[in-house]
């Protein structure tokens, strides 16, 4: 396998605003071009926090620090550039412009269909029309959402039914290119029907963009990941392949939690 | 025993209600009877100065209009501050405090107030400082509903539009405003249902005036106060407009309380 390493955890530790003691303790992790990376682990073990810093979501609200680097490569230079120097609003858009974002709780704008998936290509300036029509229309087929919209894409997004609002953000999220995705739960609010389509949706989606996925569900971790990271209280317990992580664990805390003893 | 004590317990309070209810509807019968014998034609198209209501009716909204363009933007602002941007600080939980003392007081203070702020300095009464009093007196109620109707909306869709690459100023105004937008619409409803009923913050701010007029920096008519200075005078058509005119405000400010329920109701089903 020729893996090229797209972002790169380094010694990184993270505490929420008031904490005294950080809640991500010294994480290595790398994550790998056009691969799955799931993160398990169970509940407050930090999965969560970790994936939100990748984007410096944290960053909305004050107080939470800081320590390591996340490195992102520069797609230009092929450099690894550390995510925590960009420190400048504009820089911090483009970061979240390249890593986009999936919530558990589908999160649809208060505007129509077109405009939901429009929304991040007009920030990015794109103003003509017939492109807009086209990019939409591309996000849309790629999130296999478009023969269920291609009626009603002057809609309010918020009649969509909750599979296909989720369809409809990870549309929005791929139509803006990003060079990696995060996915928060994305499947945990939604019936095993568009739980189905959207994991389907993510072993296709991995030709063109990084996902990195948090998820409570192991079979899930076990259908549609390459690479899976054990986490268990703020520490990285162990990252191999998915088939290595699952059928050969190297430590008893992760091959405990795999096999259902607690969690 | 228990069951006697229930029974006398329902009694009185059966009667509590039925005696607030019966001064209520006293009230509105009175309104009404005296209200519709006194209008007609004549009131809407001439002036006070002829007994009629013209002037007082357009002048009475024309300060209530400049009252929420100045009352608005200024509640807005605040309330997307302390639901946005002040992170619960502790100036934040002061702004809150704040707001719902100013709720609740007394309006005639508030007359005072722009009274001694406004008319005092430029030395006469004006619709300026009657429109700046109810701006005033909506502010606390705009920023109230702001700040709570913003605290509703998920703190998921934030995050999503600040994930998708946008400045937090745009999520604001392109998102969270829009998914906050029927509360906070019903909230400036009611707020105006409030001001367009008030006596006391105009009564020595624009003070009143018998003739139509659209300059804000003379005395100015409106209906509360023509209503006050025309019951108390002993010629009895007089008291008949101030009759009319009170009925039509009470109808008013009822159309408007319901037409703010009913977008709530529609929102909730």
């Amino acid at each position: 396998m020729n893996l090229e390493k797209v972002m790169d955890i380094k010694n990184f530790s993270f505490t929420y605003a008031g904490a005294e003691k950080p809640s991500l303790k010294k994480i290595n992790l790398p994550v790998y071009e056009k691969k799955v990376t799931a993160l398990i682990g169970p509940s407050g073990c930090g999965k969560s926090t970790l994936l939100r810093s990748l984007n410096r979501i944290h960053d909305l609200y004050p107080g939470n620090r800081y320590e390591g680097e996340i490195l992102l490569k520069n797609q230009k230079t092929k450099e690894m550039e550390n995510i925590f120097n960009y420190k400048k609003e504009n820089e911090l858009i483009n970061l979240r412009q390249r890593v986009g974002m999936i919530f558990q709780k589908p999160t649809p704008f208060p505007m129509s269909i077109y405009d939901n998936i429009a929304y991040g290509l007009r920030l990015q300036g794109k103003k003509d029309k017939k492109e807009l029509d086209e990019r939409v229309e591309a996000a849309l087929k790629g999130a296999a959402l478009w023969d269920e919209v291609k009626e009603r894409l002057k809609d309010d997004a918020r009649g969509l039914s909750g599979g296909q609002q989720q369809r409809l953000c990870i549309a929005r999220a791929i139509a803006v290119e990003p060079e990696v995705l995060l996915m928060d739960e994305p499947t945990s609010a939604l019936d095993p029907i568009s739980t189905v389509a959207i994991e389907e949706l993510v072993t296709k989606l991995k030709d063109k963009v990084t996902i990195v996925i948090v998820t409570h569900n192991m079979q899930q971790a076990s259908r549609i990941s390459d690479f899976t990271a054990y986490m268990y209280l703020g520490e990285l317990i162990e990252f191999g392949t998915t088939e290595q992580i699952f059928l050969n664990p190297k430590k008893k805390n992760t091959a405990d939690y795999i096999s259902g003893k607690f969690g | 025993m228990r069951l006697v004590i229930n029974k006398i317990v329902l009694f009185l309070s059966t009667l509590a209600a039925l005696m607030g209810l019966m001064f209520l509807f006293w009230i509105l019968i009175t309104l009404t009877l005296k209200g519709i014998n006194a209008l007609n034609i004549h009131i809407f198209t001439n002036d006070l100065v002829n007994n009629g209501l013209r002037n007082l009716l357009i002048g009475q909204f024309i300060l209530a209009f400049l009252a929420v363009i100045i009352g608005v933007p200024i509640g807005m602002i605040a309330g997307i501050y302390l639901q946005e941007y002040s992170f619960d600080n502790k100036y934040a939980a002061f702004i809150r405090n704040l707001s719902d003392v100013m709720m609740s007081a007394p309006s005639i203070v508030i007359g005072t107030f722009i009274y001694a702020i406004v008319v005092m300095p430029f030395g006469h009464m004006s619709g300026w400082a009657g429109a700046l009093a109810l701006a005033v007196m909506m502010i606390p109620i705009i920023v109230r509903t702001t700040d709570d109707m913003l605290g509703l909306v998920p703190r998921e869709l934030r995050e999503a539009g600040i994930a998708i690459g946008a400045p937090k100023y745009k999520v604001i105004f392109d998102i969270i405003l829009k998914a906050a937008k029927v509360g906070i619409m019903t909230g400036f409803l009611l707020a105006f249902a409030r001001i367009i009923g008030e006596t006391a913050p105009l009564l020595f701010t624009s003070g009143n005036n018998e003739y139509f007029t659209l300059d804000l920096n003379r005395e100015f008519p409106s209906l509360t106060v023509a209503i006050y200075n025309l019951s108390t005078m002993p010629d009895k058509n007089l008291v008949d407009i101030a009759w009319a005119g009170a009925f039509l405000l009470t109808l008013f400010v009822l159309v408007i309380n319901l037409l703010g329920r009913y977008i709530v109701k529609e929102k909730k089903r």
